[in-house]
């Protein structure tokens, strides 16, 4: 076997040092690995050897599409590894300080400190100072200038790598985009530089990564600020590097058709089902979703690539439930004869399909009861988002009161017991009035649910938070509203919904207070400022901040009063105020292919309320995206269809009777 | 008025099987709700025809019983699940048995006998196998019989309601000291009352007795469930049913 230069040589595993600890912390199970599906290789098997971090507790972290499919593409690799690593909780972490045990993967127990890259997957912004304690717990240094050759590269990715700058100091990159081909380039350039005996150093690593389309290294970029606070430019420090930086697009999702073989934790986690990802992208052209902006344009994966990934995965992970996942599942262009096709090849298996919420205008019964024929029969989810017709024309999620009503009337005719509802409230140019019609709406669902379904026991769940304005999309100028605000607008819905007992009693009301999403503004829009406000929040002992029992408002408040005076600038700089048409946005020189000009019109568009349609269906309106990506919709339908398993999941393992000796199972591709 | 579901109701038990399993290694971190969660899919994977629950939420028909705590090792768990169709036995072992991971190993599987009686009441002792490192097999031996010596010793558990003082002594059978590759050893007979006493509290038993302080955590391992039989020693939960079956073997192996 060959055994590659430079410091890849075998390390030990940490866990015979850890298990003791184990004995002493809550929930230790998920520090033990051994998952379904999980894979361990020899270390000096491959030149590249990978960590991969979720930075949330392992419960929310395992069931991570993103970071699963980059660990199953990388292990794919004859030369590379990848092990997992997650947030480690207050009452492990205090014990491996005292004990000198490091940030450790749950695979084989290696120490973080001895990979080569340490790829961090951030869905959210609160996950940065579970960062810092990640890399404080694996003894690197935080600050990416203080790393040598010896430290593995920190790679950030996922949507909140579209601005990466709050956590520019402390990453080496960040990749925009589709992880899946990136990651391969990246372990390209590490071998490479790697069997030449590491020439320039990290400094030169650092260079050829930069070079890679979708890679960022923030240290070649400079920034200064103008006398007003704002950014005056952002230019590279050295001219082999890109002065733009592209984000990546997988073309063909049926060419990467994972997981395959999805992690099944023996530990409880957040989601207790096996997802398949049907399409990637959305233009519905929601002008708060981050999502749908930067992950244009829309490709699906066919009916029938969608059908071997739930069968193979049905049968790797024995869960009962299947989502099929996506930006807006009802839209795929297969997706009524999908769920059909589904039910009918796992009728009598008790096999649940779920999507994960569902547009008023695409919902139909059909569609619904298809997806609970085989398995237990769950709650609705729509998604308004806006509590007014007005709002939802500002934030392009048109559907009128009268659609909605009927929508979720013929739903509890039909059986359903429980609704939910999503809104948002504190969207741009909202008032009380538009938040009070989130009110008005639920208590009409109920009376007219009531009515069609003959029954009292219908019930609706409201479920509320504040919206923080993201980098990319046409609110990205806007002003917050204020915690106040947003507290101020929650306290009078839940009265108005209490005003009637006799309704409100079938109503519940779920609600975030303003104050988390006022800190989550500040690092969404952040620039590399902020880094020193995240910085000392970590040391002042803050972490785990998307965890109410952890976060603290004040910390955050003090930190970013205290940090950003030298600056000049504050919180409300960063959260409250609208931006002009040319700020220099942080963001700016990360190319999501989004126009900025038609982001900026959109904008406008939004304020006088103007509706934009979907480009799958009304024809090109110019944000950008394809043309600057080399890009295009990717969409069916495919007229395939999915040909019946001819036994339910395949060979029976446990077979009885002659007669069930089945053959193969046919397979429609 | 109860609601029904449309459709015909599940399909009836026909078959009982019995299992005795395994929590070894770094699995002995998994508490009772995990490995019900892991059972329960490897059942799945495995295509065990399982029966279920009539309902809107139709549950596979599983009894687990006596579950070691988290963090103590074991080689006799046991389950009770029922079948809609009947299966070998020895195939549904193997079968599901290679559907879990390692650690959770399926070690028996044998057809429930009518009228043998419930299995959980079979399973009223453990025999524990406690490793101390770091703990001096002379101090650990006096510890022991400072124990059995006592009339009562009573000891705080922790419970979900609070605190709650149980006596440790009452439940112990017998107990003995050994050492195997210079660790010291303690291997100790509990019968299960309510509340449980468990490995835990006969270490505090021991400490309250002989102010007996491990300096590592212990490591403890259920070697056996079973009934109390009169010699102190504990018997297979399993037999009533094997030697049952062993009496009708009119009904071929099926393949």
């Amino acid at each position: 076997m060959a055994v590659y230069p430079g410091r890849a040589m075998t390390v030990e595993s940490l866990y015979p040092r850890l298990e003791p600890l184990l004995a002493q912390v809550q929930k230790p199970i998920q520090y033990v690995g051994g998952e379904l599906n999980a894979q361990i290789k020899p270390w000096d098997d491959v030149a590249v050897h990978w960590a991969l971090m979720y930075p949330d507790a392992y419960e929310v972290g395992l069931p991570n599409q993103g970071l699963m499919i980059l660990y199953e593409v990388l292990n794919e690799r004859p030369d590379a590894l990848a092990e997992r690593t997650y947030a480690v909780w207050p009452d492990l972490a205090g014990l491996m300080r005292e004990n000198g045990v490091g940030q450790f993967t749950v695979d084989a127990h290696r120490p973080v400190r001895s990979f080569d890259l340490l790829g961090v997957s951030f869905a959210t912004e609160l996950g940065y100072t579970n960062l810092l304690e990640a890399l404080d717990l694996a003894d690197v240094p935080l600050h990416a200038v203080d790393r040598d050759e010896s430290h593995p590269v920190v790679v950030a990715g996922g949507h909140a790598a579209f601005n990466p700058e709050p956590v520019g100091d402390f990453i080496d990159c960040a990749v925009l985009g589709d992880g899946e081909q990136v990651v391969g380039d990246i372990t390209d350039v590490v071998a490479a530089w790697k069997s030449q005996g590491c020439p320039g150093g990290r400094v030169e690593l650092l260079a050829r990564l930069a070079r890679i389309d979708g890679v960022y290294v923030p240290r070649f970029y400079a920034v200064t600020y103008s006398g007003d606070g704002a950014i005056a430019e952002v230019l590279r420090t050295r001219d082999d590097v890109p002065a733009r930086i592209g984000k990546r697009t997988v073309m063909d999702l049926d060419e990467w058709p994972y997981p395959k073989q999805p992690l099944v934790p023996l530990a409880e986690s957040v989601h207790e089902r096996m997802s398949v990802e049907i399409f990637r992208g959305c233009t519905r052209g929601c002008r708060f979703c981050q999502a749908g902006m930067i992950t244009r344009p829309v490709r699906e994966r066919t009916i029938t690539g969608i059908g071997s990934m739930v069968d193979a995965g049905l049968k790797a992970t024995g869960y009962e439930e299947v989502g099929l996942l996506s930006l807006s599942s009802a839209d795929h262009s297969e997706i009524g004869q999908l769920a059909k096709e589904l039910a009918d090849r796992y009728e009598g298996s008790n096999t649940g399909l779920s999507l994960p919420s569902t547009r008023v205008d695409a919902f139909n019964v059909t569609l619904a009861n298809e997806l609970s024929r085989n398995g237990r029969r769950s709650g609705l989810t729509f998604a308004p988002e806006g509590g007014s017709e007005r709002i939802r024309r500002v934030i392009n999620k048109t559907v009128s009161k009268e659609d909605l009503v009927r929508t979720v009337t013929t739903a509890y005719a039909n059986g359903w017991r429980q609704v939910k509802l999503y809104f948002m409230c504190g969207l741009p140019t909202e008032t009380d009035e538009d938040v009070l019609e989130i009110a008005e709406l639920a208590v009409e669902v109920i009376r007219a649910g009531r009515e069609a379904s003959g029954s009292k026991d219908i019930r609706c769940t409201v479920s509320i938070g504040g919206f923080v304005p993201k980098p990319h999309t046409p609110f990205q100028w806007a002003g917050q509203a204020s915690a106040a605000t947003i507290d101020h607008r929650l306290r009078i819905l839940r009265e108005a919904i209490n005003a009637d007992r006799r309704i409100g009693r079938s109503i519940g009301l779920r609600y975030h207070d303003g104050k988390p999403g006022v800190i989550e503004g500040l690092l969404s829009r952040g620039d590399r400022r902020v880094g020193r406000v995240i910085e000392r929040v970590w040391r002042d002992g803050g972490h785990f901040d998307g965890w109410s029992e952890h976060f603290s408002y004040d910390r955050w408040v003090t930190a970013a009063a205290e940090e950003l005076a030298p600056y000049g600038v504050d919180l409300d700089w960063y959260t409250t105020r609208e931006r002009t048409e040319h700020e220099v946005l942080p963001w700016d020189h990360l190319d999501s292919g989004l126009d900025k000009e038609w982001l900026w019109d959109d904008w406008q568009d939004a304020i006088s309320e103007d509706e934009v349609g979907d480009c799958r269906w009304t024809g090109c309106y110019d944000c950008g995206v394809c043309p600057t990506m080399g890009t295009e919709i990717q969409i069916g339908p495919t007229g395939r269809s999915l040909i019946p398993l001819s036994v339910v999941g395949a060979r029976p393992q446990v077979d009885v009777d002659v007669d069930a000796a089945a053959p193969d199972p046919v397979h429609t591709h | 008025m109860a609601r029904t579901p449309d459709g015909p109701p599940p399909p009836p038990t026909v078959q009982r099987l019995r299992l005795r399993y395994t929590k070894r290694g770094p699995l002995r971190f998994a508490s009772h709700r995990d490995l019900a969660r892991a059972l329960e899919r490897a059942l799945r994977r495995a295509q065990v025809p399982m029966a279920f629950s009539a309902g809107f939420s139709p549950h596979p028909k599983i009894s687990y019983m006596g579950a070691a705590p988290t963090g103590a090792a074991s080689e006799a768990e046991y389950f009770e699940i029922g079948l809609s169709a009947r299966r070998d036995p020895e195939q549904v072992r193997a079968a599901l048995d290679a559907s879990l991971p390692p650690g959770i190993d399926i070690l028996e599987c044998v057809e429930a006998v009518e009228g043998s009686g419930s299995l959980a009441d079979r399973l009223d002792a453990t025999r524990w196998r406690i490793d101390l490192p770091g703990v001096d097999a002379d101090e650990l031996a006096a510890a022991v019989q400072a124990l059995l010596a006592a009339e009562t010793v009573m000891v705080t558990k922790r419970t979900k309601n609070g605190t709650r003082d149980v006596d440790a002594r009452e439940a112990v059978v017998a107990a003995a000291v050994a050492v195997e590759a210079g660790c010291a050893i303690l291997q100790v007979v509990v019968r299960q009352l309510t509340p449980t006493v468990r490995p835990d509290d006969v270490m505090a038993a021991l400490a309250a007795v002989a102010d007996l302080h491990p300096p590592l955590p212990p490591r403890a391992v259920r070697e056996a469930q079973g009934r109390l039989d009169d010699s102190g020693g504990v018997a297979d939960p399993l037999g009533p049913d094997r030697v049952a079956s062993s009496h009708c073997q009119g009904e071929p192996a099926q393949v």
